[in-house]
């Protein structure tokens, strides 16, 4: 059947062209304009454009915040999906639902609604300050604004699985004499793994990645709280597109980069389903 | 659902310390980070009263930039509804060369910085561009105009559609569609009798998480937008401009509007994903 199959008709070679024209005018076309721009002057200029002292500490920064970030939300996020799974609460069906909040909410928002609250003139803000920690328009700031804007990723990968968990092997284990911590670290976490991964490596190309509300809480202030996609965005509104290749590029790689180890990811579990 | 009370049971045998320690702590850290500066905006708009708000909201500007914000929205809700619906179908049932970086590359949207996106627009389609250069020959200006604006949204809302409907074509197989046209239905009929009814909760979803995501984008709007009031600005573009413009009140005004928005669209989320057939988790 499959070898006497006819040629594809018009019809859907007409539908396969429209697909590509429309993938390959907005995302592919895109990306290739980039890439050659930022490697037509030669490697060597843009290991000069990274490594400048001002685009170095933005990366630096981004890189820190995003790893402080995902290590808090690791913990909360898995924490939450557990509560959410396993406990009974007043209100749970609606705190579920509020947890998709961050991502309905537009980044700027999300920025401004963080300055009303921890800002200067703030109550909360001026009550940190005495304690001698600036949040707004510093460090805590955007890892604020970053936990805030990626909050739903970890809970809703590891939301599913656990549901779908069955409790024979935590049962199994505390019959046979395992302490709750035991069962948890050596069942219960394994199992939650690629879950938990996957929701990190997803906020993580997030954090890199966001400006809306970072380029609002952070200041922006070069070498101190300017993170790589405000840089790139400083050097764009000054003219200097050349001299934000160098970064963008290092942005552009690292999203293809995350892209292939969700990828990856999926298809060991999957793997391991089927393997099971 | 019925075997629900069973294993809950079966786990945390006794109500420790432990548990309300751990649910009080995550609802309370919850609370403090997504919930408190919502209330927080609401409280700051309300203290300065009816008045300043409607003025704010009524300005030209805000008014050209709500305008702007939705005309925008429907063009990519349009086309990407359209064309992402294409690509699943040829994704779904064709075979060919590089059809599977195809289906990498509609992720990357998700991935890539909004001011990368921005950044890639502005060299293929700004005046000196590959693209670009054939358009300003035409007359036609791109980028820090209209047409910049709406193809950065696109891109960033590219993956929704394609993503929400891809599944359920999979999973759906052809049977129906084969059995239809043997049937002797022509392919628009098979299209608008078949395949769309059992594509349309994903559909709806889809479109609903674009149309969210073509209000907020700011980005990568931001960067081939130009910013220009009462031409180039969109609702989040304003809202920037009049907050670095230290014009607090305007910036709120428009904020909360958005935010309302966002909370209306989330709702419409939230009743069609159950459509879709979709276990919540909860």
């Amino acid at each position: 059947m499959s070898r006497t199959r006819k040629p594809p008709g018009y019809g859907s070679l007409s539908l396969r062209g429209a697909a590509l024209l429309y993938v390959g005018l907005l995302i592919v076309l895109p990306v290739i304009a980039i890439s050659s721009r930022a490697l037509g002057g030669g490697i060597t200029s843009l290991w000069t454009q990274i490594t400048s002292p001002q685009a170095m500490a933005a990366l630096k920064l981004t890189l820190l915040m995003a790893f402080i970030m995902v290590l808090i939300n690791v913990v909360t996020g898995t924490a939450m999906a557990w509560v959410l799974v396993r406990y009974r609460f007043p209100l749970k069906k609606v705190i579920n639902a509020m947890i998709d909040i961050p991502f309905a909410i537009p980044t700027v928002v999300t920025g401004i609604m963080l300055v009303v609250l921890y800002g200067p003139r703030s109550i909360l803000g001026t009550l940190f300050s005495r304690m001698g920690v600036e949040i707004i328009f510093d460090k805590p700031g955007i890892v604020l604004a970053l936990l805030f804007v990626t909050f739903p990723f970890v809970v809703r990968s590891v939301q599913p699985v656990l549901m779908e968990m069955e409790p024979d092997m935590e049962e199994a284990a505390q019959t046979l004499g395992a302490s709750r911590s035991v069962t948890f670290f050596r069942i219960v976490l394994p199992t939650l793994l690629p879950a938990i991964l996957t929701g990190a490596a997803l906020s993580f190309s997030r954090a890199l990645g966001e400006f809306g509300s970072v380029v609002i809480v952070a200041g922006n202030i070069p070498l101190k709280t300017q993170t790589a996609p405000v840089y790139v965005f400083g050097e764009i509104e000054s003219g200097n597109v050349q001299s934000a290749m160098g970064v963008s590029l290092f942005l552009l790689f690292s999203s293809f980069l995350v892209l292939v180890m969700l990828k990856l990811i999926q298809n060991r579990s999957q793997r391991h389903v089927e393997s099971t | 659902m019925s075997k629900a009370p069973e294993r809950v049971e079966v786990l945390p045998r006794t109500q420790s310390p432990l548990r309300h320690l751990i649910s009080g702590s995550v609802l309370l850290w919850f609370g403090l980070l997504v919930l408190l500066p919502l209330l927080g905006i609401f409280r700051e708009t309300i203290k300065t009263g009816p008045q300043i708000f409607l003025n704010s909201l009524g300005a030209p500007g805000s008014r050209h930039a709500f305008y702007l914000t939705l005309l925008i929205t429907v063009v990519a809700v349009v086309l990407n509804t359209v064309f992402g619906t294409i690509l699943a179908i040829v994704l779904s049932t064709q075979k060919f060369k590089g059809k599977i970086l195809l289906e990498g590359m509609i992720d990357l949207p998700f991935a890539v910085s909004p001011v990368v996106a921005g950044l890639m627009f502005i060299i293929l389609y700004g005046p000196n561009g590959w693209l670009g250069s054939l358009f300003s020959a035409a007359g036609i200006k791109i980028i820090y105009a209209l047409p910049g604006m709406i193809i950065a949204t696109l891109f960033v809302t590219l993956p929704f559609v394609v993503r929400e409907i891809l599944p359920v074509l999979n999973e759906f197989g052809r049977e129906q569609e084969e059995a239809a046209v043997v049937l002797g239905a022509s392919r628009w009929q098979t299209f608008w009798r078949v395949t769309l009814p059992s594509i349309k909760w994903g559909l709806a979803y889809g479109v609903t998480l674009t149309i969210a995501r073509a209000i907020g984008e700011f980005g990568a709007v931001l960067v081939v937008s130009g910013g220009i009031i009462n031409q180039t600005q969109t609702a989040t573009l304003y809202i920037h401009d009049q907050f670095t413009d230290f014009n607090t009140a305007g910036a709120f005004a428009a904020a909360l509007v958005l935010a309302a928005m966002s909370f209306a669209i989330l709702t419409v989320i939230q009743v069609v994903y159950k459509k879709k057939g979709g276990d919540h988790p909860c």
